[in-house]
């Protein structure tokens, strides 16, 4: 018997738990040569913002042992293009889109929230506080409470779309984080984003990126992920989506055992651009193999 | 939707202290054209994490070739993998140098040959080589080299009984007054700079670049170099560049 996979998030539901995390898949596009999205559960698109952003000067990526480090800034062709250049191609697709967005200010957060969710082909939001190469005093916003659960409501109050909050493992306490996101109406959480980090040429004294640090994800992080959404798990109600180092199956699981509704696959996709859907079928094979008919009897199944 | 593949190394030989040539099945399917590139990953492992972006150096029926200077740990690890052994390459991916029409220069700054063989024996005794190394043990292919082209000039950073000395780019001025030919050029940052300055407005001059890459399609953003319009990706708007076009 095929187990199910299907998931709920929200009021939306996914055919799997499996998706892509923002930054590291494009718009889609880029990587439907390698794999057919209509298998995925959700695509998360490159992090969008109002108006298109230039980003960091270059170098921008320097590998670490089992990481990266990157230093992007951000970078995206604004709402304008997403609608106009990208929706099209994304939407002939059955699976669920979600836009990761941020702006520069409360109000860019507001505005695009309320422009996404007039898109019908649009189904959740991921509302980006987190991302370590901000240099906005909106940065902020994914470290301080009160900061962060004003931002939500506000933008919980202009869209009835599914809202993900996606937080930054940059806190003492990130599941005190997830609770003021669900108290201000969030459908559910992602975490975490990429850790700050440096990395530093010893010749030059210089920075091997183009700023002087970046965003650690890759392999190296997943052990700091997992205890991250293992922790929020048991401080929210609404759906925790995993996020931080998954490179297979194995690794998704861990992170389903703990109690992640979802996961979304990141650096994995630029090492195997197939990624996402081997680990979608190391999973099936897995529920298989242990005669688990559902996917969310798993979820949440971790002995203390 | 298969431009992943998993391919049989029929060589890896060692040419130079630290220049490898990598020889590896291909299937039939995969084209190429001069300029592009694939990557390669170290199979499995997860330290390298990264696959690395290598010129197609040559393609010929079944076989992918890829000339590549150890200087990190994944070339390092490249170096040591063995005629049968497997690794995993994707691609090829990127522009590829627009076809020239008639006769056309090339300058290859050391290990940048690895971009403009192909393209030289794609249009055999059209070129104008000029190949800049910095000492005479690093030439590799003379006589290949001396087969495909038309005219091959060799600038040596060391002394050298029959080579010019200095660097490359002073080299293509010496030789050539009146640079009204098509460049195609690949080297480090270095001599892509001196070649910006000898350049003219009206000269046609592509370039491959070279950035710290991740995806290799376009997704990451993490290979962008700076252009007149602002940042491109080497990975997808590249890596073959008009050089009029970058801010170098």
């Amino acid at each position: 018997m095929i187990p199910s996979l299907e998931v709920k998030i929200g009021n939306l539901t996914f055919k799997n738990p499996v998706l892509t995390a923002s930054g590291t898949f494009g718009y889609g596009l880029e990587y439907s040569q390698f794999v057919d999205l209509n298998l995925l559960g959700g695509v998360v698109v490159k992090g969008l913002s109002l108006r298109p952003k230039q980003g960091n000067p270059p170098p921008r990526i320097y590998e670490t042992a089992c990481g990266m480090i990157n230093s992007i800034g951000l970078q995206n062709i604004g709402f304008e293009a997403f609608k106009n250049e990208k929706l099209p191609f994304l939407r002939k697709y059955k699976t669920n889109i979600i836009v990761n967005f941020f702006g520069e200010n409360l109000d860019e957060y507001i505005e695009i929230a309320y422009l996404l969710d007039s898109l019908e082909d649009v189904h959740a939001l991921e509302m980006n506080v987190s991302c370590p190469n901000k240099t906005t005093e909106w940065r902020k916003m994914g470290l301080e409470p009160e900061l962060l659960r004003k931002a939500v409501k506000e933008v919980r109050a202009v869209t009835k779309k599914t809202l993900i909050v996606k937080l930054s493992p940059q806190v003492t306490d990130i599941a005190l984080m997830a609770k003021i996101c669900e108290d201000e109406g969030a459908d559910a959480v992602s975490l975490i984003n990429t850790i700050p980090a440096m990395v530093i040429d010893i010749k030059t004294r210089k920075s091997m990126l183009g700023t002087p640090t970046g965003g650690l994800s890759g392999p190296a992080i997943k052990p700091i992920a997992l205890r991250a959404v293992w922790e929020t798990v048991q401080a929210v109600k609404i759906p925790v989506i995993g996020i931080g180092g998954i490179v297979s199956a194995e690794d998704a699981l861990q992170f389903l055992i703990v109690g992640a509704k979802a996961i979304q696959i990141g650096t994995a996709n630029f090492i195997n651009p197939r990624a996402t859907v081997e680990i979608i079928e190391g999973i099936k094979q897995f529920l298989i193999e242990e005669n688990i008919k559902d996917i969310n009897e798993l979820i949440g199944s971790f002995i203390q | 939707m298969n431009k992943l593949f998993r391919a049989k190394i029929i060589k890896n030989e060692q040419l130079t202290k630290d220049i490898y040539l990598l020889c590896v099945e291909s299937p039939d399917e995969i084209q190429s054209k001069p300029g592009q590139f694939c990557l390669l990953k170290l199979n499995q492992r997860l330290d390298p994490l990264l696959s690395r972006p290598f010129s197609i150096f040559d393609h010929v029926s079944g076989e992918i070739k890829f000339l590549y200077r150890v200087k990190g740990k994944g070339t390092r690890i490249l170096s040591t993998f063995k005629k049968d052994d497997y690794i995993t390459l994707s691609g090829p991916f990127g522009r590829w140098y627009p076809f020239p029409q008639g006769d056309f220069i090339v300058i290859a700054g050391g290990i940048g040959l690895a971009s403009v063989y192909y393209l030289m024996k794609r249009f055999p005794k059209r070129a104008y080589l000029f190949y800049g190394v910095r000492e005479e043990r690093e030439i590799l292919f003379y006589d290949e080299l001396r087969e495909i082209t038309k005219e091959m000039y060799i600038s040596t950073e060391m002394e050298c009984p029959y080579t010019y000395k200095g660097i490359v780019t002073e080299l293509v001025k010496e030789k050539c007054k009146n640079l009204s030919l098509p460049i195609y050029a690949c080297g480090p940052m270095v001599m892509l700079k001196e070649l910006k300055k000898v350049v003219k407005e009206s000269q046609v001059c592509y370039v491959a670049t070279e950035e710290r890459m991740a995806c290799g399609v376009g997704a990451c953003l993490g290979c962008v170099i700076e252009t007149k319009e602002g940042f491109k990706r080497v990975c997808t708007d590249g890596p073959v560049f008009d050089i009029r076009e970058l801010l170098l």
